[in-house]
């Protein structure tokens, strides 16, 4: 058998004969797996959504009834569902533009130092990066413990007086406000490590070819390092965004599983509780439905900006 | 931009402040371990100190005598190590399929893996609840209460991502040297094993480090799965003990949180070249 006999190469026709089916093969496992994991479940929670399945319909003691939309209605006309709903955009769109902001800063940061002190940095966001999420959680909450902490001394050292024993965890603001912190603290290193690969991918010929033109250092970044930048800026926006949508366990363990009566739940937290605390499956489908159908719209948002851009995929 | 062509007052003044943001970035982790190795008194004073004078193994012997802790240990360790290694293997089947070969769906599929991605793990708890219910009963041993219920569906949540930035790893290796082999006579497997793999393998390292912390970080599985039998339970849950409603076991809580982090810190630390490396390849893809 010749070499080209065998192989189907990235240039020949698609469903080429001589093993056209190998590719499939390879693909196996993957497929079957995400299959049987991934989407079956995904059809599994559209339909719960739409059925009444509480504990009586799991335990078998009454009949899964087809309700229509009527999860959906009820949890629209759910004054505390639209809350919820509102703070978890509120809080995503908090987290995004913060770790973003301070990704940006540090990567740029991190191109004017020498190695000593990008090494400190570099070094410091990997610990926060690896950190895992419940640790995290529970390093700020002890961080900001009311009496124990050492942010609440420091203040009251600082000669604040408000700040003895003050619980930061039980106004709702300043508890979404610890919880972003967190939030933040272990998901810039992400923006900073990859935006700084992406400056340091620019070629220095371009950048001093611009500066030797009389450009301005805002007009290289404008005219030159953002453009070149933008494909970066934008996973990274795109990756943040799904990522702070879907915060749970911090949320979950810094405010206890949804803060006092329930005043920092967000959608994630919120469709946990209503299914596993309260035995509301289908409710609880439903409000992973609406959160799917809203990072669904993120996706293809990104897919069109990637095509735009003439990304090959 | 190199930092030569900066005026000497600005790099001082950036250097100043890229250390104390290191600082303050790794305080958290500082006070962790601080408080992991105070004496039970230090750590409950209302006077808190950022050192100590009597460092003691106390809270780390509280940990792991009670609660049964090196168990939970094990079975995290378990479940992270058989996703990284099960993900990896597939993972690598399938990226080689899309980059190395054109056939139909090939588009569609890799449109798939990448929406794939988006899917809120967190919303799928409830179906994957019932399925892991059903297929428990069915099939003993990989249901609700086992380990089996972690690692299946993180293998499978891993992979879309996994392929998606292998992709690029696959694609690096040159044609002409797949040519040469199979003129040198190889099969197409020994290709795939011998050759192929090991030429992909810092890749799938970049890779593993998300599947390994996104299984080891794992929350609400553990929580939602692992019902009755504790003994198959995991690290967070182990954590969640410490606190308590007469008061909080700080101490225990930061031993038992230093002890759940520093695997992950090594594996960063041992892949971290190839990490960033890896994200730059990804990136550019």
């Amino acid at each position: 058998m010749t070499a080209t006999g065998t192989r189907v190469s990235r240039a020949s026709r698609p469903g080429r004969r001589a093993g056209a089916w190998t590719p499939w093969l390879y693909l196996a496992p993957a497929l079957v797996l995400i299959g049987g994991l991934l989407v079956y479940p995904l059809y599994q929670l559209g339909l719960i959504s739409f059925l009444e399945y509480t504990q009586a319909q799991v335990s078998g003691g009454e009949p899964t009834s087809f309700q229509g939309l009527g999860n959906y209605t009820e949890l629209f006309g759910d004054p505390q569902f639209r809350q919820v709903l509102l703070a978890t955009v509120v809080f995503a769109a908090a987290c995004v533009l913060a770790t973003l902001a301070v990704g940006c800063a540090l990567a740029v940061l991190l191109t004017r130092v020498r190695a000593l002190p990008r090494l400190a940095l570099m070094l410091a966001a990997l610990g926060a990066w690896a950190t895992p999420a419940v640790t995290g959680s529970t390093v700020w909450l002890f961080l900001f413990d009311p009496g124990l902490g050492p942010v609440d001394a420091a203040l009251s050292a600082l000669g604040l007086s408000g700040f003895e024993g003050h619980s930061w965890t039980y106004d709702r603001y300043s508890a979404f406000g610890l919880v972003l912190l967190e939030v933040v603290w272990c998901s810039f290193p992400f923006v900073m490590v990859t935006v700084y690969a992406g400056i340091r991918a620019i070629p220095t010929e371009v950048l001093e070819a611009a500066a030797l033109d009389g450009a301005s250092q805002w007009r290289i970044w404008r005219g030159v390092m953002a453009p070149m930048l933008r494909p970066i800026l934008v996973v990274v926006t795109v990756q943040s965004v799904i990522w702070d949508f879907k915060v749970f366990t911090q949320i979950y363990v810094m405010t206890n599983g949804g803060g006092i009566a329930g005043q920092n739940l967000t959608l994630n937290v919120y469709a946990y509780q209503k299914a596993f605390a309260s035995s509301q499956y289908s409710l609880g489908s439903a409000i992973g439905v609406v959160m799917l159908l809203i990072l669904l719209a993120v996706t293809l948002g990104y897919l069109r900006l990637l095509r735009r851009q003439g990304e090959e995929i | 931009m190199s930092a030569l062509r900066i005026r000497r007052p600005w790099r001082l003044a950036a250097e100043a402040a890229a250390l104390l943001v290191a600082a303050v970035v790794a305080f958290p982790l500082y006070w962790m371990v601080l408080a992991a190795f105070k004496p039970a008194d230090e750590v409950q004073s209302a006077e808190p100190r950022p050192w100590t004078l009597r460092p003691s193994l106390d809270a780390f012997r509280r940990v792991f005598d009670q609660q049964d802790f090196g168990r939970y240990f094990l079975n995290s360790l378990l479940v992270a190590a058989a996703v990284v290694v099960a993900s990896g293997l597939v993972a690598f089947l399938a990226a080689t399929a899309v980059t190395r070969f054109r056939f139909r769906f090939r588009t569609t599929l890799l449109v798939m893996f990448l929406v794939a991605q988006m899917v809120p793990v967190e919303a799928l708890t409830i179906p994957l609840f019932f399925l892991m219910r059903d297929v428990g009963d069915a099939v003993p041993g990989i249901g609700l209460n086992t380990l089996g219920s972690l690692i299946l569906p993180h293998l499978a949540f891993s992979l879309p991502f996994a392929i998606w930035m292998l992709r690029g790893f696959v694609r690096a290796v040159p044609e002409a040297l797949e040519e040469a082999a199979y003129l040198d006579g190889a099969s197409r497997a020994r290709f795939l094993w011998q050759i192929l793999f090991p030429l992909v393998l810092p890749g799938l390292m970049a890779t593993s480090v998300f599947s390994f912390i996104s299984t080891w970080n794992d929350f609400l599985f553990a929580k939602s799965f692992i019902i009755s039998a504790t003994e198959n339970s995991t690290l967070p849950m182990a954590l969640l003990v410490f606190f308590k409603d007469e008061g909080n076991d700080w101490g225990g809580i930061m031993a038992a949180s230093t002890v759940m982090t520093v695997p992950v810190l090594v594996f960063f630390v041992l892949v971290q070249r190839r990490l960033v490396s890896g994200l730059g390849g990804a990136v550019k893809d």
